[in-house]
């Protein structure tokens, strides 16, 4: 029993576990129609992606992998504050938050 | 006198001084008032014909070193080994032929005041004929084939802008642009001729030429007989000889004195001064310079033949005209230049003398130009009736007038050559009799007889502008030969050669210059008996012989026949190849095919913006899908291609 808890995760469910967190995050993109929903859906895939990061770092003994996530969390926190900005702002222009009415980027 | 020390002429005036009046009457002309404008037109003429005296004088004192050439410090075409600039050059050639045109064309612009007073466009009439004398002098004074095929150009323009000038009415605008076309033909083998040259000699320049042909004699035929006609073709074009002598008659839409300048005085002997200067390529083909002389000797018989019959007074001197030059390219042909020049001189002085004199009269009779509705104005126009009987009397060859001398030294020079020389003599002394005919003719029934329309019988009178020039130019006409030809070539020969063709004695020219005035005489008789003892028997003749009549009258159906074989044709290709099967249906239709595949291309492309961010990032996850597929399904390769990059440097 003691033996189960100290053996090695192997690689491939973290990949895996990762794969399907950014999977996630990509469908709640995809179908959420609320923007903070779909900026949450960000969010987890950038997540997603700092797990596959680490564990390599881990697998392979290298450094780099861990300051990549570093990188991806500090960017990820600038971009809610501007994502959240943004938002705010939309909201007060339009008085909703679907992202199928904010189409402006249409020519 | 030691005033010549610098013996800088500036000959740039000469051209430079009308350009300017050319510029301020162009530009400002419609507001500075007339006798300002006039005064500017005056002027400029006036001062390039100083300077020409001055630098004639230079030249006629000895003082000059001849040729004179000046050349402007900042070259025009340097290329390799190609070094065009801007030369111009005087010697005695370009000092007769400014004396021309400066001279002439100082006594038209005075005249033209009197005849263009009431019309509109007064500041634009001057300053085209300035920018005329500006192109003229330029095409004089050059000193290579380029420079003066610039002045070609140039004169041609403002004989264009001229012909035209009367812009509103349809035909002088058609005239014109006949005029511009039918030159366009002539400057093609002005153009060939100075590619080949360019080839042949690498140079333009008309006095390396010469050098370059005299130092190898092996220069004889071949491609300079080649260049020679090109430069022929030139000739023709803006002399108006046969072939392209068909712009001429035409080109009388224009004001009377533009006329006289342009069309019979200056421009239109620009031919015949071309050939002169490059007289040195001619005498190396033999072949060439026969048929100049071919040309001339046709195109004199052609033009008079066709003078006989025409109703229009300016029409007939515009054939006279043709006939002229073709004089003159017949002196050219039996290589007796300065008696070309000599004819051209003179003529340009009888025969602005008797396009001014018509002027006078079209302009005293309110703008009739038909000889049948004139008749009997001698006694109203006794002025304009002296001087054209003087002009007449010139151009028939009278002595002592200036046309005899001047035509006697052609014909002369053409028998004196022997062999073909004779037929050119032979034709040139019946065209001689045809001359003397058309234009007593045309002196019968202007001023003699009864009055043949109400326009006949009251006229204004000529202003003193207008008489002046044509008593100056009448003066011309009678003395301007009593320098002989002997002393006119004997000046010339520095610039063209010495007088050939010598052979003849004494005896001989007294005997051709008798048969010369004989049909003279027998051509005023001729007329006289048909236009003053029976003035019905012109029409009795012309009844008896109707298709002759026809053909003649008609202008042998020259017109009719290029119109059929050159212009419809012409014409119909441009229209049907090229306006419908090249433009609209090749590249109308290249062009609607690549507008059609880009409309198409962007409507299927314009769905994808929907502006929709889901459906972007649907996209998006797609595209990323799409790469990530590939990367799996080619992933060995992509693998080695990795491992030698990546691992192969950081596996150690």
């Amino acid at each position: 029993m003691n033996s189960l808890f100290m053996q090695e995760v192997p690689l491939s469910w973290y990949l895996l576990l990762s794969a399907a967190l950014f999977c996630l995050g990509v469908v709640g993109f995809l179908i959420k129609r609320n923007l903070i929903t779909v900026f949450m859906s960000i969010e987890l895939m950038l997540n997603a992606v700092n797990l596959s990061f680490v564990t390599f770092a881990h697998e392979w003994h290298q450094v780099r992998g861990q300051i990549f996530v570093f990188f991806v969390m500090m960017v990820a926190a600038a971009e809610a504050a501007v994502g959240l900005a943004i938002i705010i702002a939309v909201f007060r222009a339009r008085a909703t938050l679907a992202v199928d009415r904010i189409d402006l980027m249409k020519l | 006198m030691t005033s010549y020390m610098s013996n800088n002429l500036h000959l740039w005036l000469i051209p430079l001084l009308p350009f300017a009046g050319f510029l301020i009457n162009g530009l400002l002309g419609r507001r500075l008032p007339k006798a300002l404008v006039t005064t500017v037109a005056l002027l400029a003429p006036l001062a390039a014909f100083a300077v020409v005296l001055n630098a004639g004088w230079a030249l006629w004192s000895g003082q000059l070193q001849v040729p004179y050439v000046e050349t402007c410090p900042v070259g025009w075409i340097n290329a390799g080994a190609l070094h065009i600039g801007f030369s111009f050059v005087l010697d005695q050639l370009s000092l007769v032929m400014l004396l021309v045109v400066t001279g002439v064309g100082f006594l038209i612009h005075i005249y033209s005041v009197g005849y263009m007073g009431d019309e509109e466009g007064y500041a634009r009439y001057f300053s085209y004929l300035n920018l005329f004398l500006f192109f003229m002098t330029v095409l004089v004074l050059a000193g290579n084939a380029l420079l003066m095929f610039v002045g070609w150009e140039g004169v041609g323009l403002a004989s264009y802008l001229l012909i035209g000038f009367y812009f509103q009415k349809n035909s002088a605008a058609n005239a014109g642009k006949k005029a511009f076309i039918v030159n366009r033909v002539g400057d093609f083998g002005f153009l060939i001729g100075m590619f080949l040259l360019l080839a042949n000699f690498g140079t333009l320049t008309f006095s390396e030429i010469a050098t370059k042909l005299g130092q190898d004699p092996g220069w004889q035929g071949g491609v300079v007989t080649v260049i020679a006609l090109c430069l022929l073709l030139g000739a023709t074009g803006k002399s108006a000889q046969l072939p392209l002598y068909i712009w001429l008659p035409d080109a009388m839409e224009g004001p009377t004195p533009v006329s006289a300048l342009i069309h019979a005085a200056t421009m239109v002997t620009a031919g015949i001064y071309m050939i002169a200067r490059n007289h040195v390529l001619f005498d190396h083909s033999p072949f060439a310079l026969g048929t100049v002389a071919v040309i001339g000797t046709a195109t004199a018989l052609f033009a008079a033949t066709i003078a006989l019959v025409q109703t229009d007074i300016k029409r007939v001197l515009a054939y006279s005209t043709i006939s002229q030059l073709g004089y003159m390219f017949l002196g050219c042909g039996v290589a007796a230049y300065s008696a070309a020049i000599f004819h051209l001189m003179t003529h340009a002085f009888f025969k602005a003398l008797l396009f001014l004199a018509a002027g006078a009269v079209i302009h005293a009779i309110g703008g009739e130009q038909d000889l049948r509705k004139m008749g009997g104005l001698w006694k109203k126009l006794p002025v304009t009736f002296a001087v054209t009987t003087v002009g007449v009397l010139a151009i028939a060859g009278f002595p002592p007038f200036a046309g005899f001398f001047s035509k006697d030294a052609i014909l002369y020079a053409a028998f004196a050559l022997g062999g073909s020389g004779r037929i050119f003599w032979f034709v040139g002394l019946v065209t001689a009799l045809l001359t003397s005919f058309y234009m007593f003719r045309l002196w019968y029934l202007t001023f003699l007889g009864k009055p043949r329309s109400e326009a006949a019988h009251h006229h204004h009178s000529t202003p003193w502008s207008m008489a002046v020039p044509l008593v100056i130019l009448a003066l011309l006409s009678i003395c301007g030969g009593w320098i002989g030809i002997g002393p006119f070539s004997a000046f010339l020969t520095p610039s063209i050669g010495p007088r050939t063709a010598e052979a003849g004695s004494a005896q001989l020219e007294h005997i051709l210059t008798g048969a010369a005035v004989l049909v003279a005489f027998l051509g005023w008789f001729i007329a006289d008996r048909l236009y003053r003892q029976k003035p019905e028997s012109p029409a009795q003749l012309a009844a008896a012989l109707p298709s002759t009549y026809n053909l003649v009258a008609n202008k042998y159906y020259v017109d009719e026949f290029y119109g059929a074989a050159v212009v419809k044709p012409l014409l119909a290709g441009s229209k049907y190849l090229l306006g419908w099967v090249v433009d609209t249906a090749i590249l109308g239709g290249a062009a609607w095919l690549l507008a059609g595949i880009a409309n198409l291309a962007g409507a299927i492309l314009q769905r994808w913006q929907s502006g929709n961010l889901r459906s972007y990032a649907a996209w998006l996850a797609a595209g990323a899908a799409a790469v990530l597929l590939f990367v799996v399904v080619s992933w060995p390769t992509v693998l080695a291609s990795l491992s030698a990059i990546h691992f192969g440097v950081a596996g150690h």
